[in-house]
């Protein structure tokens, strides 16, 4: 069989992430030291743990109904309320596989061949796949290092046209760690505000936010509701990576189009998870305050380490990565991860293996330990000495 | 301040520059307000822990509770000074329940501290019993984990 002729050239054309390559052969390195994952390192709190094992101990083991127990969609209300001061009703609300699949439902839902998606870049890597396999094409725009990393009412506007269907709004930012404010968001909503143009705002990291300000979410804006699918979960805020649970939130017509491919595709997100959610929501606001106090302390610690060592990063406020600035280096930033790799066993991801706009940084995450990343920063310490004394170029 | 002594406590590596930017405070703040710890008597000191079981085997621990009789007017405080100043002696504590004081004994056999609570322990006047309980593994020893961490098992994906 000729699988090239067969199989759907769209996903045939996506390349696998180049990253894919780097990631193999560190993990077959001894002694690497890695600052590459994109994943909480605690454990998701006990409570959590322990309902989950209930639901399974009392046999709560069927399908739910498709868009998720009422009493999770219940606390997703109430929590986006508490914490986000945002009004939604259980019936605009559907319970996902990971935040991932929300994405892949709203894009399904919402675009037509043809139709024009506004991605702002550098950023996570699925919203440009998703897009094009549901037929649409991605219109990116490059966010610079100046602006913070967000994405500005004039670069929006530049990037508008006739078939503009979506625009994908990522932020808190993986993997600039970038933040929009509210003053930001204003004015991105003064651009959308009248037009035919929905906003996919992915809030996954809405939790882990580190200025006085905490996050504010653009459907909270007015005007904004209508146009705004919300995709959030549990995965980054929660400790819940591995029970992949996440939410969407959307005005009913656009609800009940992503309902429809949720029950076709996935039927109900996984019940045991979804007990352990109610749980994550009722009960560990605590916990979610500790672990971001916890990543706030990393975070602090590795950007200025990072700058002492001449990698500087703008002060990334959000998520748990830091956008470091190796242009100082002189290597481009697959120049740079490789040959830190081969030469120091310390594994950082590429900038550009989140879009070209990542050229000249590398993402650096925080998720681990204050002892792991100290370890690595002092082999990052070396690795700039050997670039000093031009051992490397 | 308490946060400062938090990270100390957990992180008692970190250069006062390190612990500064993490906390939003200058070097020389962290620096004074460590040797005002010192000072006061409130950083006590640092030590390595450090897993003897996986370097010898002659390196033997042992708790061992005492039941006391308080003095009039010193309580318990005559007697715990006594055993704190016994070199083997690594914590005493004075403890509610059934026993009054806990104290940690390391020596290099079994043999060693049952020979130091029959010979030096129970002879004391004050003290009117003893139960010794010996420490066969530690598996947490001041919130650090003494058996073999879990592995990081987390995915090598991009995301």
């Amino acid at each position: 069989m000729d699988y090239g002729k067969v199989l759907n050239p769209v996903i045939v054309k996506e390349k696998p992430s180049g990253i894919r390559r780097f990631f193999d052969i560190a993990s077959t390195m001894e002694d690497c030291i890695v600052l590459g994952v994109g994943e909480p390192d605690f454990k998701t709190p006990w409570s959590i743990r322990e309902a989950g094992i209930t639901s399974l101990e009392k046999g709560r083991t069927f399908y739910t109904s498709n868009s998720g127990l009422m009493p999770l969609r219940e606390e997703i209300c109430r929590y986006l309320k508490r914490r986000f001061d945002l009004s939604y009703e259980t019936d605009e609300v559907m319970v996902t596989v990971g935040g991932s699949e929300g994405i892949d439902a709203c894009m399904r839902a919402v675009l037509c061949p043809g139709d024009e998606v506004i991605v702002p870049f550098p950023s996570y890597v699925s919203y440009g796949p998703m897009a094009r396999l549901a037929g649409a094409n991605v219109v990116p725009v490059n966010t610079k290092a100046e602006n913070s990393f967000r994405i500005t009412a004039e670069e929006l506007k530049a990037a508008i046209t006739e078939k503009t269907k979506l625009l994908v709004l990522p932020y808190p930012s993986n993997p600039t760690g970038a933040v929009m404010r509210k003053e930001h968001l204003e004015e991105i909503a003064a651009v959308l505000r009248g037009t035919d143009i929905f906003v996919m705002s992915d809030e996954i990291y809405a939790e882990l936010t580190y200025g006085d300000v905490r996050h504010v979410s653009i459907a909270s804006i007015d005007g904004m509701k209508e146009r705004t699918i919300l995709i959030n979960g549990f995965s980054k805020s929660h400790a819940m990576t591995g029970w992949r649970l996440g939410y969407a939130c959307a005005p009913k017509p656009v609800l009940q189009q992503m309902i429809k491919i949720h029950q076709f595709a996935i039927m109900s997100a996984p019940t045991t998870s979804q007990y352990a959610a109610i749980a994550a929501l009722s009960q560990c606001d605590e916990q979610v305050e500790e672990m971001r106090t916890q990543y706030n302390l990393r975070r602090k610690f590795l950007t200025s380490e990072l700058k002492r060592l001449g990698l500087p990063s703008y002060d990334a406020e959000g998520t748990f990565y830091v956008f470091a600035d190796i242009r100082a280096s002189g290597l481009s930033s697959e120049e740079f991860c490789e040959k830190l790799m081969y030469s120091r066993r310390v594994v950082v991801v590429p900038g550009t293996a989140f879009g070209d706009a990542g050229e000249g940084f590398v993402r650096i995450s925080y998720s681990y330990s204050i002892d792991h990343i100290q370890q690595a920063l002092v082999r990052i310490e070396a690795f700039m000495q050997d670039i000093k004394d031009g051992k490397i170029q | 301040m308490e946060k400062l002594l938090h990270l100390i406590e957990k992180q008692p590596m970190l250069t006062p520059a390190q612990m500064a930017a993490m906390l939003d405070m200058t070097e020389e703040e962290v620096s004074s307000a460590i040797e005002k710890f010192k000072k006061d008597g409130i950083i006590k000191g640092y030590r390595a822990l450090i897993d003897w079981e996986k370097v010898t085997q002659n390196h033997v621990k042992a708790l061992i509770e005492l039941r006391v009789t308080p003095k009039k007017g010193r309580g318990f405080e005559e007697i715990a000074q006594v055993i704190a100043d016994m070199d083997e002696v690594s914590a005493v504590t004075l403890i509610s329940g059934g026993y009054d004081l806990l104290v940690e004994i390391t020596a290099k056999s079994f043999q060693e501290i049952a020979m130091l609570v029959a010979k030096r322990l129970s002879p004391l006047d004050d003290v009117y019993g003893t139960k010794t309980n010996f420490v066969l593994r530690s598996y947490k020893v001041n919130g650090v984990p003494f058996v073999d961490e879990d592995k990081d098992e987390r995915g090598f994906n991009l995301i």
